[in-house]
């Protein structure tokens, strides 16, 4: 790793007179006290919504999928597109704590720990709209190459939706492990401090017998560096392939050779959308506004700019492109979404994705607390109707005018997608008090190089 | 304070001198009307099979798409015009050769200014010694992208047939060259347009260029960090105007030599391509520069993280060369697919030959975290991978002005030393221009002691 020296110019991470004791504190603290009144109130409604969801989920199965609001032109709307959602937020939090990691960034300690829970459990949300949409989920396991009594009956390896079960659970497998190594040392602090049996014999069965020894230290930032080396191609070939969906089709406004990168900056794009939406949140309720400075809320924004642009470069490209084939299909998909029915969709689209990240240019608003919890939550709207004008009204008139129609979610699409929400947070909720937040062990390795104590300390001295 | 040495010096010489004389030659042997090319025709008859099947392709494919008019080689079974055609692709074959390599050594210095802007927006600690070989390298951006648009101005004048939608016959109705498709798109392709975007860019990257240049060298003797933070706010702003403006240069001067054919991820797969070549050639003038004993804070760590970045961004590459490829072979939609058609018909061993180069190779070579710091390893990858990727821009560029009539050659090779020995030339002389060590950056003691 770099040395320990920095330059002066480079703003502390680490707010306050920080010793390590009070790191461990700090991150401790949530896990070690009481849930307070508005927790309870905040996990309650995430629950009912969950409850509601699962009920929509045991409907659809029970009673079909024509329950949904899909037809014989439009197969997929609103299943796909939370499922696309979903699988793109999770990108941010392997973003985190991956390529930050391989690019050195020392202000990714304080994020990755929540950044990557919340890939996990925007995987799980993602995970269940693959099964859910089918039209006999009771016959999803047909889609593993098992031995079977069909004279071996095999999947055939051709098609997306197959590349998307590989990706999708080698994306959340590698993500769990990564994650939990990286908690190891932590689970230990907590296990460490336990004064309740029941919660010391909890840790010390999650926290893997860790000591931290030297031998273990060197092999555990080993086991960091390879797990992000190959955490990086796999965040850029899971959304790729699910990319793939949708490009290896021959849909007008479907097939286009720019969605694998594309759809990779939208989901970094969209998933740092969420990792500010919920820590502006979390730092707050959790006490960790030390950790989690203005500086690292800015270079989110940053982040948030510049994939941005690049989402609204390749929105550019689209459109020159379709004009530029003379392919009049191609023109009319993407006449149709400006002007035609779902215009308002698309509009909504281009106002929140291209336009609101422009606004972070001006330092004076990305450094705004307030603004940056607007954005984020405006972005995510934005990244949500993404996939659907790409899904929908690229399918609701394509080449035969004849089976042009309309698309409109019933209750039971809308139900599904709020009771993810609601488990998603149900599930963040429950780590915000159990699990320790901040990667403790990680912050305490740039307390002295980048807490502000240590910072003026050093500079004060210095010339 | 580098000095030029005088052996090197006469080796870029040599190298501008020998690549004249081939060009020459190149340009003298080709063929100079349909006759000669009826004699070549005759001599060698077997290797005609691909370059028939493509044009047949191209017609399907052109059928497909329902405005078509007449296509432009209808009748051409008639030798007279398959002559023609093959006289222009032999004629092209001295330009392509010229125009591959002017390109190929323009973008290699333009990505290094990328890099570069990038190591100024990031606020990256490790490179700061590295920023003046690094401007050093842009120095050639004025010369390559001036020789470049004289090369693009020259083919405006129809002193080449390397851009086929240059022939104005193809917009008129009653000539048999009539092609509806490229009516469709003349209010972007067409020569006064085309030469007005190219000085946009040109000036555009050049005066970045130029002034970031000026700034670096205000900045050594500077007191306070006001030029540091301007060339913070200007390198974001080049940034913003590179990330445009290189999507439709790659359109303009690459993409439209197969103007029938389109592809969205192209400009990012073009930028992928030299952006790896302008890292993999930062790091062999380091690794040079420092075997003669000039870059004295420069570790072995640095080398490692260059060779870090040609490795990531080989990946990179090849990620998207293969999204590319994967999602026009999957769909094998006919209007898109000839071009793959073509490129995997008439040029199999450079098509696949370069995933070799530029992604197995590097691979297997780079992953090594030892390797990455030994000097010699890192030339020996950077240089494999330099030549994939002008064999890269030789794919990309070829088959649409020489089909089935390339080779790598006289005219190909000479080109190639010519812009290489005017690049080492330029580029040497602005290392001279400078001291070595860029002072002022407020990074610069984190580089200096930087370790990994």
């Amino acid at each position: 790793m770099a040395s320990h020296y920095e330059a002066p110019i480079r703003e502390p991470l680490i707010i306050g007179d920080k010793s390590y004791h009070d790191i461990t504190k700090d991150v401790a603290a949530p896990v070690e006290g009481k849930a307070n009144k508005q927790w309870w109130i905040v996990f309650i409604i995430s629950m009912a919504a969950f409850l509601w969801g699962a009920g929509c989920m045991l409907y659809t199965i029970g009673t079909g999928i024509g329950t949904w609001g899909l037809n014989k032109t439009v197969g997929w709307a609103w299943d796909i597109t939370n499922f696309v959602w979903w699988v793109g937020i999770g990108h941010a939090g392997t973003l985190i704590s991956a390529v930050l990691l391989l690019f050195r960034q020392k202000w990714r300690m304080a994020i990755n720990r929540s950044a990557e829970a919340m890939t996990i459990f925007a995987v799980v949300q993602a995970g269940l709209f693959p099964i859910i949409h089918m039209g006999r989920p009771w016959m999803g396991y047909w889609v593993l190459p098992i031995p079977n009594q069909f004279g071996s009956l095999w999947t055939n390896f051709n098609s997306p939706l197959l590349w998307d079960v590989f990706a999708i659970s080698t994306y959340l497998s590698v993500s769990l492990v990564f994650w939990w190594t990286g908690l190891l040392p932590d689970f230990a602090m907590l296990r460490d401090r336990a004064v309740r049996p029941f919660q010391k014999k909890i840790y010390g069965l999650l926290s893997f017998g860790w000591s931290g020894r030297a031998k273990d230290w060197q092999r555990f930032e080993e086991v960091s560096l390879v797990l992000a080396g190959l955490a990086t191609p796999l965040v850029l070939s899971v959304h790729t392939i699910v990319s793939m969906d949708f490009a290896t089709s021959v849909i007008p406004g479907w097939h286009t050779t720019i969605f694998p990168p594309y759809f990779v900056a939208g989901a970094v794009f969209s998933g740092f959308a969420m990792v500010q939406t919920l820590l502006i949140i979390m730092r707050k309720v959790s006490n960790l506004e030390a950790y989690i400075t203005l500086q690292h809320i800015e270079l989110m924004n940053i982040i948030i700019m510049v994939t941005g642009s690049i989402v609204g470069c390749a929105y550019i490209t689209e459109l020159f492109v379709a004009w530029y084939s003379g392919v009049e299909y191609e023109q009319y998909a993407f006449l149709n979404r400006a002007t035609g029915p779902y215009a308002w969709a698309y509009w909504l689209m281009m106002t929140c994705n291209v336009f609101s990240p422009q606004f972070m240019w001006s330092k004076k608003l990305r450094t705004s607390i307030i603004f940056s919890f607007g954005i984020s939550i405006v972005v995510n709207i934005g990244m949500w109707f993404e996939r659907f004008v790409i899904i929908v009204t690229s399918l609701h008139r394509d080449y035969l005018p004849s089976s042009w129609t309309m698309f409109s979610p019933s209750f039971v699409d809308i139900g599904i997608y709020v009771g993810t929400i609601g488990f998603f947070f149900v599930l963040f909720l429950l780590y915000a008090r159990t699990f320790p937040v901040i990667a403790q062990a990680e912050v305490k390795s740039i307390l002295k190089s980048s807490g502000e104590n240590y910072k003026k300390l050093r500079d004060g001295n210095h010339e | 304070m580098y000095k030029f040495s005088s052996k090197l010096k006469t080796f870029s010489i040599a190298l501008m001198v020998i690549g004249i004389l081939g060009v020459g030659y190149g340009f003298f042997s080709a063929p100079k009307t349909v006759e000669d090319v009826k004699e070549m025709l005759h001599d060698s008859h077997d290797s005609h099979h691909g370059g028939e099947s493509k044009a047949h392709l191209e017609k399907e494919a052109l059928a497909k798409i329902e405005n078509h008019g007449h296509e432009a080689d209808a009748s051409h079974g008639d030798t007279d015009a398959h002559a023609e055609h093959a006289l222009h692709q032999l004629q092209n074959r001295p330009w392509s050769a010229l125009y591959v390599s002017v390109l190929f050594f323009a973008l290699i210095s333009l990505g290094v200014l990328v890099f570069y802007a990038l190591q100024h927006v990031s606020q990256a600690g490790w490179s700061i010694v590295l920023l003046r070989v690094m401007e050093g390298i842009t120095a050639y951006l004025p010369v390559g992208t001036v020789l470049l648009f004289v090369f693009l101005v020259l083919s405006s004048m129809h002193a080449n047939h390397l851009f086929a939608w240059m022939d104005s016959s193809a917009l008129d109705p009653n000539n048999p060259n009539y092609d509806k498709l490229l009516v469709s798109k003349s209010g972007y392709l067409n020569i006064p347009f085309f030469l007005a975007r190219a000085v946009v860019y040109i000036i555009g990257w050049n005066l970045y260029r130029h002034l970031s240049r000026k700034r670096s060298i205000a900045m050594d003797s500077a007191s306070n960090l006001d030029i540091y933070k301007r060339n913070f706010k200007r390198s974001a702003g080049f940034l913003v105007f590179f990330l445009v403006s290189e999507s439709m240069m790659s359109w303009d001067w690459i993409m439209s030599i197969d103007h029938h054919w389109f592809s969205t991820l192209f400009a990012w797969y073009v930028f992928a391509s030299f952006l790896v070549s302008a890292v993999t050639t930062i790091a062999l003038v380091t690794v040079y520069l420092k075997s003669k004993g000039y870059l004295e804070n420069v570790n072995d760590s640095h080398i490692h993280d260059l060779a870090k970045f040609m490795f990531g961004f080989s990946v990179f590459w090849t990620y998207l060369w293969f999204s590319q490829f994967l999602l026009i072979w999957y769909s094998d939609i006919p209007e898109e697919v000839t071009y793959y058609v073509t490129r995997f018909n008439e040029y199999k061993l450079p098509f696949l030959g370069m995933v070799g180069m530029n992604f197995v190779f590097p691979i297997l070579l780079l992953i090594n975290s030892d390797y990455k710091r030994i000097p010699w390893l890192v030339v020996m990858g950077g240089i494999v991978i330099l030549a994939g990727h002008y064999v890269d821009f030789f794919v990309m560029i070829m088959p649409g002005t020489v089909g089935e009539n390339w080779s790598i050659g006289i005219p190909e090779i000479s080109a190639v030393l010519l812009m290489l020995g005017l690049f080492i030339y330029v580029a040497f002389t602005a290392l001279t221009k400078a001291p070595l060590l860029a002072k002022g950056n407020p990074f610069l003691k984190e580089s200096e002691q930087f370790h990994y």
